[in-house]
């Protein structure tokens, strides 16, 4: 008994955890099967059939290339502009900074249908035809904030005496900015990027709203729930996250050697 | 605006030392800010603009919809839609407080039991992410399935009687029901509310502990007297990032609900793109950003953190 008092936390933690990962198996496990009908929603048998031909469902893979696309512009996008409000918020006195605060904080603030039906009204308004472009200036707009807050971080804990110091050394202030502000404010930017490009590549419903008959992958994912799933979304959803995870290994792994030839 | 400086300019993070610069350089932060203020003000701001002058239009959609002050398209979503409002925000409720019980244990394991398993328990609590939500929530049809295991062992134990009766499932079934939303709504937030949980308990010093041991404190009121309150930040932000998305969400409504346990998003939602009457959805958008600002302004001074951004 006493050993269960002692790690209660522990059995709470795992408990959760893996109630977050049972979701990620089952689409793992339903990529082999072969579904009697339309959906893949009860095991009926072992196939490799979805595997063998992962494209082979109409409009999927033109989904998936469509969203990986808009994912990287998005965050292109979303990193330029955010980088440079963060570095202004940190770095220099201006008027109305209140107001800008909560300019980029309330997109985080806000239900996503409330901005999502509100885009949609000022297109519709415009006479702007939806697609790809509307979707993309969608995702730049809630992509900024987020990017904003994960370089400001970064920014703000940075001493400044380094770049004094570059300064002292006779660096000029392009110099100064791409050899020492840059690289050590880039942990920053590259978790903005990351954010972004997840948020971007996983939104559905401003997408929804504002995509007209352009489909993303959510959006296939989503029509299909009424249509019929096919396993091969099974096959994508599986091998996303299996190709993530070797990366976030390796990632481990390459910085574990760096640490250990930097100590030897 | 003007490129005047001003001495006492409000915020927080006023760190370095400025000396009087040069007016080329007063304006950089206005150049820095402008193309992505801008962004949001075309993009996030003006549609909100829009929207207000929508919600106060009437007509059709055949012959064009003018602005004539109609406030009473309010009132009339309100009495129409209340149901789904009130039941929006009790799912969302719901769903952020299960993710603060389950989602606090894990992160102060990864915080400070975890020891050389942290990375590998992080790594966890985000991969799901890398699978698309809506493919995982599509999962939660299959494990909530009327024969599946989970609804089988619920069944077999009888709790499925115990929440028939308090209206959360009905009968044998799991699916369909408002557990089966709010079960899917506390998944998809987790993450949201595990991590800002994680990171302001990995800044609590480890002495502070020892010192509440020292002072004969059990772990119990060490952790109601220092870990916790210490906490907060990280609560705070936590339960906001889950009940914000939450209370907007069709999604899960949708893939894992029924007709009965329809949330405003989905109403908001087929208002706008298969009914097409604009002046109601955008109503109903408003009535939800306003109640849902003004609960996240009562809590944010409530628990006593404004500096969040």
């Amino acid at each position: 008994m006493t050993w269960l008092r002692k790690n209660v936390v522990v059995i709470a933690g795992l408990l959760t955890l893996a109630y977050m990962i049972l979701p990620n198996i089952v689409v793992m496990v339903f990529s082999f099967n072969k579904p009697n009908g339309r959906f893949n929603y009860s095991w009926q048998q072992f196939s490799l059939d979805a595997w063998k031909d992962p494209c082979g469902v109409a409009d999927m893979c033109e989904s998936l290339t469509l969203s990986l696309q808009l994912a990287a512009w998005a965050t292109v996008g979303a990193v330029v502009l955010g980088t440079m409000i963060a570095f202004a918020l940190v770095r220099y006195r201006f008027r109305a900074r209140g107001a800008i605060n909560s300019l980029i904080f309330l997109p985080m603030a806000m239900p996503e249908v409330v901005m999502a039906a509100s885009l949609l009204t000022l297109f519709l308004n415009m006479g702007i035809e939806l697609g790809f472009w509307t979707v993309l200036i969608a995702h730049i707009m809630f992509c900024l904030s987020f990017v904003v807050t994960a370089v400001k971080a970064r920014v703000m804990s940075m001493d400044p005496r380094l770049e004094e110091a570059a300064r002292d050394l006779y660096a000029g202030p392009a110099q100064t900015f791409l050899r020492v502000t840059l690289p050590i404010a880039a942990p920053g930017i590259a978790a903005g990027a990351l954010l972004a490009f997840a948020l971007s590549f996983d939104d559905f419903i401003i997408t929804n709203f504002n995509a007209g008959s352009t489909v993303t992958f959510p959006m296939f994912v989503w029509g299909s729930a009424q249509r019929g799933t096919p396993v091969q979304i099974n096959v994508i959803g599986t091998a996303m996250f299996v190709l993530a995870v070797l990366i976030v290994v390796a990632g481990q792994i390459i910085t574990n050697r760096r640490k250990k030839t930097a100590t030897a | 605006m003007s490129t005047t400086l001003t001495k006492e300019a409000p915020g927080p993070v006023e760190e370095p030392i400025l000396r009087k610069p040069p007016t080329r350089k007063r304006l950089v932060p206005y150049w820095l800010l402008l193309p992505g203020i801008l962004w949001l003000l075309v993009f996030f701001a003006l549609p909100l603009v829009y929207q207000a002058s929508t919600s106060v239009q009437t007509g059709s959609l055949e012959e064009g919809f003018q602005v004539t002050w109609h406030f009473q398209t309010y009132v009339d979503a309100f009495t129409e839609y209340w149901p789904q409002l009130l039941r929006s925000l009790l799912y969302a409720g719901t769903a952020t407080l299960l993710c603060l019980l389950l989602g606090y244990p894990l992160a102060y394991l990864i915080a400070f039991k975890a020891g050389r398993w942290r990375n590998l328990l992080l790594v966890l609590v985000i991969a799901p992410f890398f699978t698309s939500f809506l493919i995982r929530t599509l999962a939660w049809k299959t494990i909530l399935a009327d024969d599946s295991l989970v609804v089988d062992v619920l069944n077999a134990l009888h709790l499925l009687d115990v929440t028939s009766w308090l209206g959360w499932t009905e009968g044998e079934r799991v699916l369909a029901t408002p557990m089966a939303v709010v079960c899917g709504l506390t998944y998809n937030f987790l993450p949201f509310m595990i991590l800002p949980l994680y990171t302001s308990l990995e800044r609590i010093d480890g002495r502070l502990h020892e010192a509440a041991q020292d002072l004969y404190a059990s772990p119990a009121t060490t952790f109601r007297k220092v870990t916790f309150p210490l906490s907060m930040p990280g609560v705070v932000s936590g339960t906001l990032l889950t009940f914000i998305p939450a209370s907007g969400d069709y999604v899960n409504a949708e893939l894992l609900g029924s007709t009965d346990t329809k949330m405003i998003g989905n109403v908001i939602q087929s208002q706008f793109l298969r009914v097409l009457d604009y002046p109601t959805a955008a109503a109903l958008s408003f009535i939800l950003m306003a109640i849902v600002l003004l609960m996240v302004t009562v809590y944010i001074r409530k628990a006593g953190t404004e500096d969040l951004v």
